[in-house]
């Protein structure tokens, strides 16, 4: 990664305008050429630095629901109940953590009740409870990386 | 008044977006093509939904491990509740903390309400930001926790936009 990659992908993180040529405005900031940006958001995407590209949607204004949720597994079970959890489209995130409660994932789903239902599925399907552990109130949402 | 996208255009365009901008001199002209609409018309319902919070910006989802951020830990603290706003605030423009959440103690398995996501490249210096933050703004003494995560199975982008055949039976 060289500076150009840095600078490209600290701003993108900013967000782009939004205007017919995004790229060309881009390049007039960072001094560079609008397709050589382009190519290297690509390169980027295809080596897995970047997972994506695009609006970040708010998705409780998309009429779904996101919760997070948390599994005491047993040690044995653990890498079982992973695979569960990630056989579901509504799992978006999974991860270990160092705690009894060891493992935290956030659901996204259409719908408030298809939250409820499938935390209800986690729950007959690995025999373990949930903790259920939406959001009530957001201080601060600001995802940033500074490369 | 520019002639906006009927529904199932504007569904068809938010599925395209999910997947993200085309990368192209004229990402909308790109969309414009692919639902049937012009170029105007699909940046003028981008901005309507920019504008309406439908989303927070057009930018970039980095896999923040593959670029060295692998300490990530959730700070959860047990905060009375008459203070958890202010707080919350004040945590969520320390500098390191990327989200910062109010969310139920779930008694008597989990008595936190607080929730900050704090992404280093280091666990030290994560633990230090930490420490640094609580003594700060004089939460040492109350109840938390540090939680790292030590393993990610799953980190995907879900999809959200309802089935075609809800707003053809709605259309």
């Amino acid at each position: 990664m060289d500076d150009l990659d840095r600078r490209l992908i600290n701003r993108l993180q900013l967000g782009v305008p939004l205007v017919r040529h995004p790229w060309q405005a881009l390049a007039e900031e960072l001094d560079a050429d609008a397709a050589q940006l382009r190519e290297r958001v690509q390169a980027r995407l295809d080596d897995g630095t970047l997972t994506r590209f695009g609006p970040m949607f708010d998705i409780e204004r998309l009429g779904g629901a996101f919760t997070l949720a948390a599994l005491s597994v047993p040690e044995a079970r653990f890498d079982r109940v992973a695979e569960q959890l990630a056989a579901m489209p509504e799992v978006a995130h999974n991860y270990r953590r160092e705690h009894a409660w060891n493992m935290w994932f956030v659901l996204g789903c259409a719908t408030p009740e298809g939250i409820a239902q499938t935390i209800a599925r986690i729950e007959a399907e690995t025999g373990l409870p949930v903790l259920n552990l939406p959001k009530e109130e957001t201080y601060h949402v600001g995802l940033h990386f500074p490369v | 008044m520019t002639s906006l996208l009927n529904d199932l255009q504007a569904l068809q365009l938010r599925r395209l977006l999910e997947a993200g901008l085309p990368l192209a001199a004229r990402p909308y002209q790109v969309l414009a093509e692919r639902v049937g609409a012009s170029e105007e018309a699909v940046l003028e319902q981008v901005r309507r939904w920019s504008d309406s919070g439908l989303f927070r910006r057009m930018g970039l989802v980095i896999k923040h491990r593959a670029l060295g951020f692998r300490a990530n830990a959730m700070l959860v603290m047990d905060i009375p509740d008459e203070c958890v706003d202010e707080v919350g605030r004040k945590l969520g423009q320390a500098a390191g903390v990327n989200l910062c959440y109010q969310r139920p103690r779930r008694l008597p398995d989990w008595p936190y309400n607080l929730f900050c996501m704090v992404h280093g490249r280091e666990r030290e210096q994560v633990c230090r930001l930490i420490e640094q933050m609580l003594a700060e703004n004089g939460l040492y003494d109350v109840p938390h926790q540090l939680l790292f995560s030590t393993r990610a199975f799953k980190q995907c982008g879900g999809r959200y936009a309802p089935p075609a055949s809800q707003v053809a039976a709605h259309g």
